[in-house]
């Protein structure tokens, strides 16, 4: 293969290969390692005795850690689903309307993306104390922080994420095909729902996807405005990380692992079928 | 939405090319249209004005709000003490060691994923799928799991530290330095530097690259002037994709820095969550905010303008 310019088996090469295996290897070793010692029967990580499953076990009779796993499965499933819906509705007005103020609509889309995760975690708590305060001056109600406050912070940094991936995709999707449906006598609706939604899907999907890893990965933003006894595992298992290493973190961060890692296999069997579908779709037409 | 369709069938019985001349009727459907926008834009623009714009609002507000004695915030006697404060040289050398940090791991990270991307994008089709995939499986995995990884394997007992004592040498004790930080945040955001590369080098149109090698460039001559301006975008695109949650970050530090490599991101935290100064953990955070977006912009004008 000379596409490169670079010929096969020449110095360059071969150092690129290298480095690609250096860099694979730095990528996966540390995974790896964690895996193997969550099945190390000592209780000192380091050290390795036997291979148990002793440390799943009590993970699962663990009730901090099934609790932490309730709620944090509440809040992705909570936020991806509303994320994902006022992200691509964002992302639709923003690539196929003009009104007045859109361009501050798209700057306050962007902002939560390039805002670091910091600064955003200030706000909200700051935001959900102060408002807390004055709800209960008013009408003498005091909400508590908890899922829907960590639910609610979660959907404010998706919304972004969820609409760039799908304005991505509404970008690529040629705009004559909505066009030719409107020809047809369809209306708005119609044509969204027949044509532009079922071509956008898998940016949509990619959308949804990236806002569930979100909300499944954040620490900082959920650490700060988590209620007393409410946390989502990450924040759980960070909790327990600042103490020190033991092998029931191991076997914790190996579940997470293989979750997200069954996540990964599902969204790229979902996009294999649905880039055939489309690819057929294609075919068809030619 | 479902209005949009009447004015469309209206067309029927009404000439389209009349329609077209009449001023009045264009601007109707022009406002009608953009009302549309609006209206599927509200729900976003809602929740983010709400959950978004005002929290920003009212972190700035703090930001000028006076610390009692207990630790509270007193909304009043308004003051710029915070701000003040961030020109402390404590303060100066914690901002300087994390903007190091942030740039040491975005030069490593490119100098790391340039070749890696490089690799990658001039692979088959077949072969550049797969490896692509290799590089996002860890990448969708949790960042405090990768990151705690880090902890375990640098650990003083821990298999680098025995391996090197197995072969003689000196236990390793890199974990709560600044290396080990370093270690972390390259090893967490190298994909976001590794991506948009990627993305770059294998839209890149290789023929130019035979064009220049036809007229007689070394390899190193065509890749200085074809090859490096055309994937610039994407060495933009990922040293900023890297630098700024680098220069926020406060997991890493937190689980494998020390008490003397703190960084920005744990110093605004514990302003917060122990030191109890809402006042200047505001402004620190609103400090920060200010410098990653002129960062970024100043970056993308002079980026857009040497492409």
């Amino acid at each position: 293969m000379n596409i490169a310019g670079v010929r096969p088996k020449s110095p360059t090469e071969r150092l690129l290969a290298a480095n690609a295996w250096v860099v694979y290897a730095f990528f996966y070793a540390p995974i790896l390692v964690l895996i193997v010692f969550s099945f190390n029967a000592n209780n000192n990580v380091g050290i390795w005795t036997e291979p148990s499953v002793r440390w799943y076990r009590d993970v699962l009779s663990n009730d901090a850690v099934l609790n932490a796993i309730k709620v944090s499965l509440i809040v992705a499933f909570v936020s991806t689903i509303v994320s994902t819906v006022l992200g691509t509705m964002a992302a639709l007005s923003l690539e196929r309307f003009r009104y007045r103020g859109q361009r501050a609509f798209d700057g306050l889309v962007y902002l939560p993306i390039i805002i670091p995760d910091v600064t955003m975690a200030v706000m909200l708590l700051l935001f959900f104390a102060q408002g807390f305060q004055w709800l209960d001056a008013a009408i003498g109600w005091r909400p508590s922080f908890g899922i829907g406050t960590i639910s609610l912070s979660h959907i404010a940094f998706n919304i972004s994420f969820v609409a760039v991936v799908v304005r991505a995709r509404l970008g690529q999707m040629d705009p004559r095909l909505e066009e030719a449906a409107a020809d047809l006598y369809a209306t708005r609706w119609q044509a969204f729902r027949r044509v532009t939604l079922p071509l956008i899907a898998p940016g949509v999907a990619g959308g949804a996807l990236l806002a569930l890893t979100l909300s499944l990965d954040d620490v900082v933003i959920t650490s700060f405005v988590a209620g007393p006894g409410t946390t989502t595992l990450p924040v759980y298992v960070f909790g327990l990380v600042r103490r020190g290493v033991t092998p029931l973190i191991n076997a914790v961060s190996t579940l997470m692992l293989v979750a997200s890692m069954l996540l990964v296999a599902i969204s790229l069997g979902f996009q294999r079928s649905s880039r055939s579908r489309v690819t057929a779709l294609g075919e068809e037409q030619a | 939405m479902g209005s949009g369709g009447d004015h469309r069938r209206g067309d029927l019985t009404a000439e389209p090319v009349v329609e077209a001349a009449r001023p009045e009727l264009e601007r109707a459907a022009h406002q009608a249209e953009s009302r549309r926008g609006v209206l599927v834009a509200l729900p976003a623009w809602v929740y983010l004005v709400v959950f978004f714009a005002m929290p920003l609002v009212i972190v700035f507000v703090y930001s000028f709000a006076t610390r009692s004695s207990t630790g509270r915030t007193r909304l009043a006697d308004w003051n710029l003490d915070a701000y003040r404060r961030l020109f402390d040289p404590l303060v100066f050398e914690i901002f300087r060691r994390s903007l190091l940090l942030a740039l040491a791991t975005t030069v490593i990270c490119l100098l790391v994923s340039y070749p890696f991307a490089y690799y990658i994008a001039t692979r088959g089709p077949r072969l550049r799928n797969v490896l692509l995939v290799m590089v996002m499986l860890p990448f969708w995995s949790n960042f405090l799991v990768r990151t705690y990884a880090w902890k375990v394997l640098l650990g003083s007992e821990g298999p680098i530290s025995q391996l090197s004592q197995a072969l003689g040498g000196e236990p390793i004790r890199v974990l709560f330095t600044n290396s080990a930080v370093l270690i972390g945040l390259v090893y967490g955001f190298l994909p976001f530097m590794v991506l948009p590369l990627y993305a770059a080098l294998e839209r890149m149109d290789w023929s130019l690259v035979e064009a220049a090698r036809d007229l007689y460039a070394t390899g190193w001559t065509a890749f200085r002037k074809v090859t490096w301006p055309l994937s610039r975008p994407g060495v933009i695109a990922g040293s900023i994709l890297v630098f700024i949650p680098a220069l926020g970050a406060y997991v890493t530090p937190a689980i494998l820095g020390g008490a003397r490599t703190t960084l920005i991101g744990d110093y605004i935290v514990s302003q917060f969550l122990a030191a109890r100064n809402q006042p200047f953990g505001s402004a620190l955070s609103f400090g920060i905010m200010v410098v990653m977006l002129a960062g970024t912009i100043v970056y993308f004008r002079t980026g857009a303008k040497n492409v």
